[in-house]
C-alpha cells in the first residue's frame, strides 16, 4: 500500500511475476503503475506491503538487480555516449572494466560502435531512446522494468528492442513490461495483471485471462445454404452471406451445432472460436 | 560510499573540464592582472606632452631659481607679458605664469595668471600652485622674520600605538586594524561569492537533472540523499578549485604583470589613498608601512586562520548550497516560478555580506559578535573577523553551531528532496515544502 497525502494511489495489489517470463503490467492512466513500479525499484517504499525479489525481501543490495526504463525518459545531455552509459553501469556494480566491455558489446550490437564519443545531445531521441536501453539491460539485471519502452521509435528499432527483449528472456531475466497498447501486450506477454484506481483487477496467463472472459462466440464460414432451424441453440451476432458469428451459450454447445452442420450437409470453410482481445476486456474491467 | 563517489567524481568532471569553467578560471585572474595594470598606468600617468613655461616674477619670489620637472621646463623671463603675449606662437612657449608681486605678506590668498593657448592640465595646475606655495611660504618666512624651525615644531603627526592591557597579550601595531581589515574584508567577499555563485549551480543542476527526467533512473540506482550529497560535494570542490587556482594565480599574474609595466607599490598605495576610508598615510612613511604591513602580515596567526576559514567555507557552503539543492527539487521547468523560492535563502545571504562590511570597521560591536555566531550569518561574517582576533569562546561556539546547524540542513533539505525530483506539474510554495519534510519514505 502506498498513500500519498490524502490519496491512496497503490493499495492492495498483489501480483507475482514468474521467475524469467514477460509480464504485462497494464493499468488506465493514473492507476497507480507508476507507484508501483517506483515500490518495486525501490525509489519509494510502501506504507504497508512487501516486495520479494527472488524470495528475498528487497533490500538494499537489490537496485543492483533491478534495471528500470521510465517512461519518462532522460539523459545527461552534455555527457558523451560512452561516459554517460559507464557512469550509470558502474553505479549499478560494475566495474569499470565490465562497464567497457558490456556496453562496447551492446553497441556493436545495436551497430552504433562509433557513438562512444558523440554527446547525447547530439543524437535524435529514437537514437537516445537505444542508449537508456543499454544502459538499463547492461549490468545484467535479474528484474527488468519496461515502461512504454516503444513509444517514440520507428518500426525496425521496434523490432531491434522486441527481439532483445525475447533474447534477455531467454537468459532467464524477468521482464515487467508497462504499456497501454494492448496490442503489443498481447504480442509480447505471457502474464498480464491490470490495475485500476490502485487495486488490482485481474491478474494471470493471458490465455487464462482471455478464457475467463470469452463469451463462446464462434465465426464460421460456409458454402451453400443454411437448414432452416439449424440455429435455435445459438444466438445470431452476425450474419452475412457465407458468414457467420453466433454465440452458445457453453463452450460444448459448439461441438453440437458443428456436427449438426455437417450432418445436415452445410460445407463448413472455417469454424473458429473468436476469443476477447486484451483491448476489450481491458476496456471492460475499467470502466 | 562507492557510489557517492562516482557521482561526487561525475559531478565534479564535467564541471571542471567544461570550456566555460577553464575560461572563467584563467580569465578571472587575467582580468586582476589587467586591471591592476591599467589601474598601475593610470595611476602613474602624468601629462607625457613636454611643457615649457615662461615664467613672469614680478616680486622676485622665486629669486629666479625652479627645479625643472620631467616634461615640464620653467625659464624665467623678463620680457613683458604684452610682447610675449603678441609673440606668443613665436617664443615657443606653452604657457606664460605670471606671480604678481606680494602687497600684504598678511593675505593668505594669492592670485597667479597662467596664459596659455590651452587650458593647463590637472597635474600641471597642481603642479604649479603647489611649487608657488612652497616659495611663498619660504618668502613670507623671511618677510615675517620667523624661524623655520620653530614653524617646523607647530606642526605635529599624531601616531596611535595600540597598546595590550596586560603583559601576556600580544603587542598590535598601529597597522594591525587595517590589515586585519583587509584580510577580512577579502574573506568576506570570497565567502558571498561561494555561497552565491556554487550555491546556485547546485541549485540549477538539481533542476536539470528533474526536468530531463534523468532523475529517475538515478535513484532507481542510488538513494535520492546520495545524490544530492554527490552533487554538492563535486561542485563544492569545483568551488575549492576554483578557488584555489585563483588565490595562487592572481598573486603570479600581478607580480608579473607589476615586474612586466615597471608599476612600483607605491602606485599602488596612492591607490589605496584613494580609497575612502583608508587610512591616510604620509606618502613620505610608505616604504617604512609597507614593511610595516608585511611584518604584521607575517605575524597574524595564520595556523589559526586559514584553517578556520576552510571550515567555514565548507559550513556556509554545505549550509547554503542543501538549501539551494532543496529549492531547485521542488523547481518545475518554469525557473521564474520557483524563483521567489530562492527569496528566503538570498536574503540572509545578503544581510550577512553587509554586516560583514559593518563588522571589519567594528569587529567587536555586539552586532558583529552575535553575527559572527549566529550560524546563518557566520559563515561570512566570522572569517571578517577572524584577523582581528576574536575572543576563542566566540569562535568555538561559532563553529558548534555552524556544523550543527550545517548537518540539520543537510538532512533538512535531503528530505526535501526525496519528494520533490519526483514531483512535477506542482505549484510549490513553503508551507509545500514544510509538509515533505514529513513524507514517509
Amino acid at each position: 500500500m502506498k498513500a500519498y497525502e490524502k490519496h491512496v494511489a497503490v493499495n492492495d495489489v498483489s501480483f507475482e511475476v514468474p521467475a524469467g517470463s514477460i509480464f504485462g503490467l497494464l493499468g488506465p492512466n493514473g492507476a497507480g503503475k507508476t507507484s508501483l513500479i517506483r515500490i518495486i525499484t525501490t525509489i519509494t517504499r510502501a506504507d504497508e506491503g512487501v516486495v520479494y525479489l527472488d524470495g528475498e525481501k528487497l533490500n538494499s543490495r537489490h537496485p543492483e538487480e533491478i534495471g528500470y526504463m521510465p517512461e519518462e525518459r532522460g539523459l545527461y545531455r552534455k555527457m558523451k555516449v560512452g561516459e554517460h552509459l559507464t557512469y550509470l553501469a558502474r553505479l549499478k556494480g560494475l566495474s569499470a572494466k565490465d562497464a567497457k566491455s558490456k556496453i562496447s558489446d551492446w553497441m556493436e550490437k545495436f551497430g552504433i560502435e562509433d557513438w562512444w564519443d558523440k554527446k547525447v545531445e547530439e543524437l535524435s531521441k529514437g537514437m537516445q531512446q537505444k542508449i537508456q536501453f543499454i544502459a538499463t539491460v547492461v549490468h545484467e539485471p535479474k528484474l527488468l522494468i519496461l515502461d512504454e519502452p516503444f513509444s517514440g521509435l520507428d518500426p525496425v528499432n521496434t523490432n531491434l528492442i522486441k527481439d532483445e527483449i525475447h533474447s534477455l528472456r531467454g537468459k532467464g531475466m524477468s521482464i515487467i513490461f508497462s504499456t497501454h497498447r494492448m496490442e503489443q501486450v498481447e504480442e509480447i506477454c505471457e502474464h498480464i495483471v491490470l490495475i485500476n484506481k490502485g487495486e488490482n483487477v485481474l491478474e494471470g496467463k493471458v490465455s487464462a485471462v482471455k478464457d475467463r472472459f470469452k463469451q463462446n462466440l464462434f465465426e464460421l464460414e460456409y458454402e451453400g445454404e443454411l437448414p432452416e432451424g439449424l440455429l435455435e441453440q445459438a444466438t445470431v451476432i452476425h450474419q452475412k452471406p457465407g458468414r457467420l458469428t453466433v454465440q452458445v451459450a457453453e463452450t460444448a454447445e459448439s461441438n453440437t451445432l458443428l456436427r449438426a452442420m455437417l450432418d445436415r450437409g452445410v460445407f463448413v470453410k472455417r469454424f473458429q472460436e473468436i476469443l476477447p482481445t486484451l483491448n476489450e476486456i481491458f476496456i471492460r474491467q475499467v470502466n | 560510499m562507492d557510489k557517492l563517489w562516482l557521482i561526487i567524481k561525475r559531478e565534479y568532471l564535467t564541471r571542471v573540464t567544461r570550456r566555460s569553467f577553464i575560461l572563467a578560471t584563467l580569465l578571472t585572474p587575467l582580468a586582476f592582472g589587467l586591471f591592476f595594470v591599467v589601474a598601475g598606468l593610470i595611476f602613474q600617468y602624468e601629462s607625457d606632452d613636454s611643457r615649457r613655461i615662461a615664467i613672469i616674477d614680478e616680486g622676485n619670489i622665486f629669486d629666479r631659481s625652479i627645479k625643472d620637472e620631467e616634461n615640464l621646463y620653467f625659464k624665467f623671463v623678463d620680457t613683458d607679458l604684452e610682447t610675449l603675449r603678441q609673440n606668443f606662437d613665436d617664443f615657443d612657449y606653452d604657457g606664460i605664469l605670471v606671480v604678481p608681486k606680494v602687497k600684504d605678506v598678511m593675505a593668505t590668498r594669492h592670485t597667479i595668471y597662467y596664459y596659455a593657448d590651452k587650458q593647463p592640465s590637472l597635474d600641471i595646475d597642481a603642479l604649479i600652485r603647489d611649487r608657488v606655495r612652497g616659495q611663498m611660504r619660504d618668502f613670507k618666512i623671511e618677510a615675517l622674520q620667523l624661524d623655520p624651525q620653530q614653524l617646523e615644531a607647530l606642526d605635529t603627526r599624531i601616531e596611535l600605538e595600540p597598546e595590550p592591557i596586560d603583559d601576556e597579550s600580544t603587542d598590535a601595531s598601529k597597522l594591525t586594524g587595517a590589515i586585519a581589515a583587509g584580510i577580512g574584508g577579502v574573506m568576506g567577499i570570497i565567502m558571498y561569492i561561494v555561497v552565491f555563485i556554487y550555491g546556485m549551480m547546485v541549485m540549477r543542476s538539481v533542476m536539470e537533472e528533474k526536468t530531463s527526467r534523468i532523475v529517475e533512473v538515478m535513484i532507481s540506482s542510488v538513494r535520492p540523499f546520495q545524490l544530492m550529497m554527490g552533487k554538492i560535494v563535486g561542485v563544492g570542490a569545483v568551488g575549492l578549485t576554483q578557488v584555489a587556482i585563483w588565490a595562487i594565480l592572481i598573486p603570479i599574474i600581478i607580480l608579473v604583470s607589476s615586474l612586466l609595466f615597471g608599476i612600483d607599490s607605491s602606485a599602488q598605495m596612492e591607490m589605496a589613498q584613494q580609497q575612502p576610508g583608508a587610512a591616510n598615510f604620509n606618502p613620505e612613511d610608505t616604504e617604512a608601512m609597507v614593511a610595516l604591513a608585511i611584518e604584521e602580515f607575517k605575524s597574524l596567526n595564520w595556523w589559526v586562520i586559514l584553517p578556520m576559514f576552510i571550515f567555514f567555507f565548507l559550513g556556509g557552503y554545505f549550509l547554503y548550497a542543501s538549501l539551494f539543492a532543496a529549492v531547485g527539487s521542488a523547481m518545475g521547468d518554469d525557473l521564474g516560478e520557483g524563483q521567489s523560492l530562492t527569496i528566503p535563502i538570498t536574503i540572509p545571504v545578503i544581510l550577512a555580506f553587509y554586516i560583514m562590511i559593518v563588522a571589519i570597521q567594528a569587529p567587536n560591536s555586539s552586532l558583529a559578535v552575535w553575527s559572527s555566531i549566529f550560524p546563518l550569518f557566520s559563515p561570512i561574517v566570522m572569517p571578517a573577523r577572524l584577523a582581528f582576533s576574536p575572543p576563542v569562546w566566540e569562535v568555538a561556539l561559532s563553529v558548534v553551531l555552524l556544523a550543527a546547524t550545517a548537518i540539520f540542513f543537510v538532512w533538512l533539505s535531503g528530505r526535501i528532496y526525496r519528494v520533490g525530483i519526483l514531483m512535477y506539474g506542482k505549484k510549490v510554495t513553503l508551507k509545500e515544502l514544510g509538509k515533505w519534510l514529513f513524507y514517509k519514505d
